[in-house]
């Protein structure tokens, strides 16, 4: 069995984001690995602690500091890794078409890939990978398990949840709820730092696996959009309070 | 030439579908070229009715689409855009939508604009606007290709009313292959039964742990969205305790959603549930922490016990007329 886990590396939920003249300002805000795609690396890890002999590839696409994050997924267990090291901010279709390159001269039987990357704010990656390999995906899955040559996962969709079995290879995309990602202790943090990081330039794995180093679509500019807000407080107390709001929704607001 | 495809449920359009048929009149100059694809095993009722608002409906009627998955709606759409020489392609941002869109645009070698809130003609290609980084970011994102991929957030366009005369409906045959089934369905459960679905509703009503239990969370929270005839949300630590479906998670792992009231009840505001609702037209906060960053995106803010504000509300929205 070989697994190969996506990651990217995202600032953290609390950090602050900046944006002026229409390009965004990340100097200052923690660079974490995507909270989705931990829940992929531990999948894995347990795959593989439930007995089942497995090799666990990490693979990401980003700027030199996103080799921290790829430390991080090494440091909770991953064997290897693999950094097409690219400074394009590249689109999930882009990016997903570079990666499935690399996917293919791995040739595993399973990718895991985050349900939704908190940079993009997209949830693409995955089945857009799926289509670029010609692999089924399922996403959004909260359970996963293997009976020979086919994985059944539990997954949302819109009204409730749905069961699909898969045949492998297949790429799945993760959320919470699949699993806890442990943290890495201090021992395996140090072995992580011998473990093999290859860095791949993107115009290479680009130009091998047939894609631009490109993005498919054209960002033309980030900013913030702060949108007003009454910010009224209605005082006293919880029957007044409520019959208040209950107006003002009805009158004022004209929602009710 | 714009297609719209159209996201059904129960024989009928979902909301969305409605939102996507503005957005293409728009887009189109309402030119009579606005075609709309329905795909399921038994598209007939759905394609009747979206006759009343669009020239042209393509139907696609197999029973691959049953239940419908990502390659199977992946191969009708690809195949009606290639067919028609779709220079847009525009899907209802569901979480299927969100599934088989990025499949669609790769196999048309075509640029996605994915999850927009907003979509213009750009010369000969589309700029759309959307939400980045827990949407803390809008960005403007421009693609030109001969066929462009875009997927819709709901509530992005207003609904559209009937046209005048009724379209034509067409039916197109799709040449499914064996690997579009390759992924078996083995169950379906529903979450939101006899409710309103989360992205479909007008008025959402979320609530978080201060309810102490989920007894309590479904006399209250479910109690005034029932009343309401509102959507039932909730927080991650919600679902996490298991006292809701994770299906009604909002936030950046759960939906999005962007109702015309959103109600956040003990939901302290962290960025990750922002994310799922910020674009609400009106939001009303309700916590007891009068510093909990909810307030802050508030247009209403009560500061004060759920537990005896929410039966206070419950009294005040039974005496609406």
């Amino acid at each position: 069995m070989k697994i190969v886990t996506i990651l990217k590396q995202v600032p953290d939920a609390e950090a602050r984001v900046r944006a002026s003249g229409g390009t965004l300002d990340l100097s200052g805000a923690t660079l974490v690995i995507d909270g989705m795609d931990e829940y992929g690396v531990e999948e894995a890890l347990r795959i593989r602690e439930r007995g089942m002999e497995t090799e666990i590839v990490a693979l990401a696409c980003g700027p030199e500091r996103a080799a921290e994050a790829i430390r991080t997924a090494l440091a909770m267990g991953v064997d290897r890794a693999v950094h097409v090291v690219s400074d394009v901010t590249l689109d999930a279709v882009a990016m997903a078409r570079v990666l499935a390159g690399v996917v293919q001269d791995e040739a595993p039987e399973l990718v895991f890939v985050g349900g939704k990357q908190a940079d993009w704010d997209s949830s693409a990656l995955g089945p857009a990978l799926a289509e670029a390999l010609g692999w089924p995906h399922a996403d959004w899955t909260t359970e996963l398990t293997f009976e020979d040559g086919t994985i059944t996962v539990t997954h949302d969709i819109d009204d409730g949840t749905e069961t699909l079995t898969l045949p492998l290879p297949a790429v799945v995309t993760t959320q919470q709820g699949l699993n806890e990602p442990r943290y890495p202790t201090l021992p395996n943090i140090m072995k992580a730092k011998r473990k093999t990081l290859e860095a791949r330039p993107l115009a290479d794995v680009a130009a091998a696996a047939g894609a631009p180093a490109d993005r498919a679509t054209e960002l033309r500019a980030s900013e913030i959009e702060a949108r007003s807000r009454r910010n009224v407080v209605l005082d006293g107390d919880a029957k007044t309070a409520a019959t208040e709001l209950v107006r003002r929704l009805r009158d004022e607001a004209k929602v009710l | 030439m714009i297609l719209i495809v159209i996201d059904h449920a129960d024989g009928a359009p979902r909301k969305s579908a409605y939102e996507l048929v503005s957005l293409g009149r728009a887009l189109t100059g309402d030119d009579g070229s606005l075609t709309a694809l329905v795909a399921g095993d038994a598209p007939g009722a759905v394609a009747q009715e979206i006759a009343r608002f669009v020239p042209r409906v393509l139907t696609v009627s197999a029973p691959e689409l049953a239940p419908p998955r990502a390659e199977t709606m992946t191969r009708a759409v690809a195949h009606a855009a290639t067919t028609l020489g779709a220079e847009a392609v525009l899907v209802g941002a569901s979480r299927f939508g969100l599934s088989y869109s990025p499949r669609v645009a790769m196999r048309l070698g075509a640029p996605l604009l994915e999850d927009v809130t907003a979509l213009e003609r750009d010369g000969d290609g589309y700029v759309a606007k959307r939400l980045s980084y827990l949407a803390r970011v809008t960005e403007t994102v421009a693609a030109s290709a001969p066929t462009v991929v875009v997927s819709v957030k709901p509530g992005a366009a207003a609904a559209a009313d009937p046209a005048a005369s009724a379209g034509e409906v067409t039916e197109l045959e799709v040449p499914f292959e064996p690997d579009d089934v390759r992924v078996g369905v083995a169950s379906r459960r529903a979450a939101t039964k006899g409710r309103v679905a989360l992205e479909d509703a007008d008025v959402v009503v979320a609530g978080g742990r201060g309810f102490g239990s989920a007894e309590t969370f479904d006399d209250l929270v479910v109690g005034l969205a029932d009343a309401l005839g509102a959507g039932v949300g909730s927080t991650r630590a919600v679902v996490d305790a298991g006292w809701r479906p994770y299906g009604e998670q909002i936030g950046q792992t759960g939906k999005t959603v962007a109702p015309r009231l959103y109600l956040a009840l003990a939901v302290s505001g962290a960025v990750q549930h922002l994310s799922g609702m910020n674009r609400s037209k009106v939001i009303v906060a309700v916590n007891k922490d009068a510093d909990a960053p909810i307030f802050r995106v508030a247009d209403y803010g009560i500061v004060g016990d759920v537990l005896e504000v929410v039966p206070a509300l419950q009294e005040a929205v039974a005496g609406l007329d």
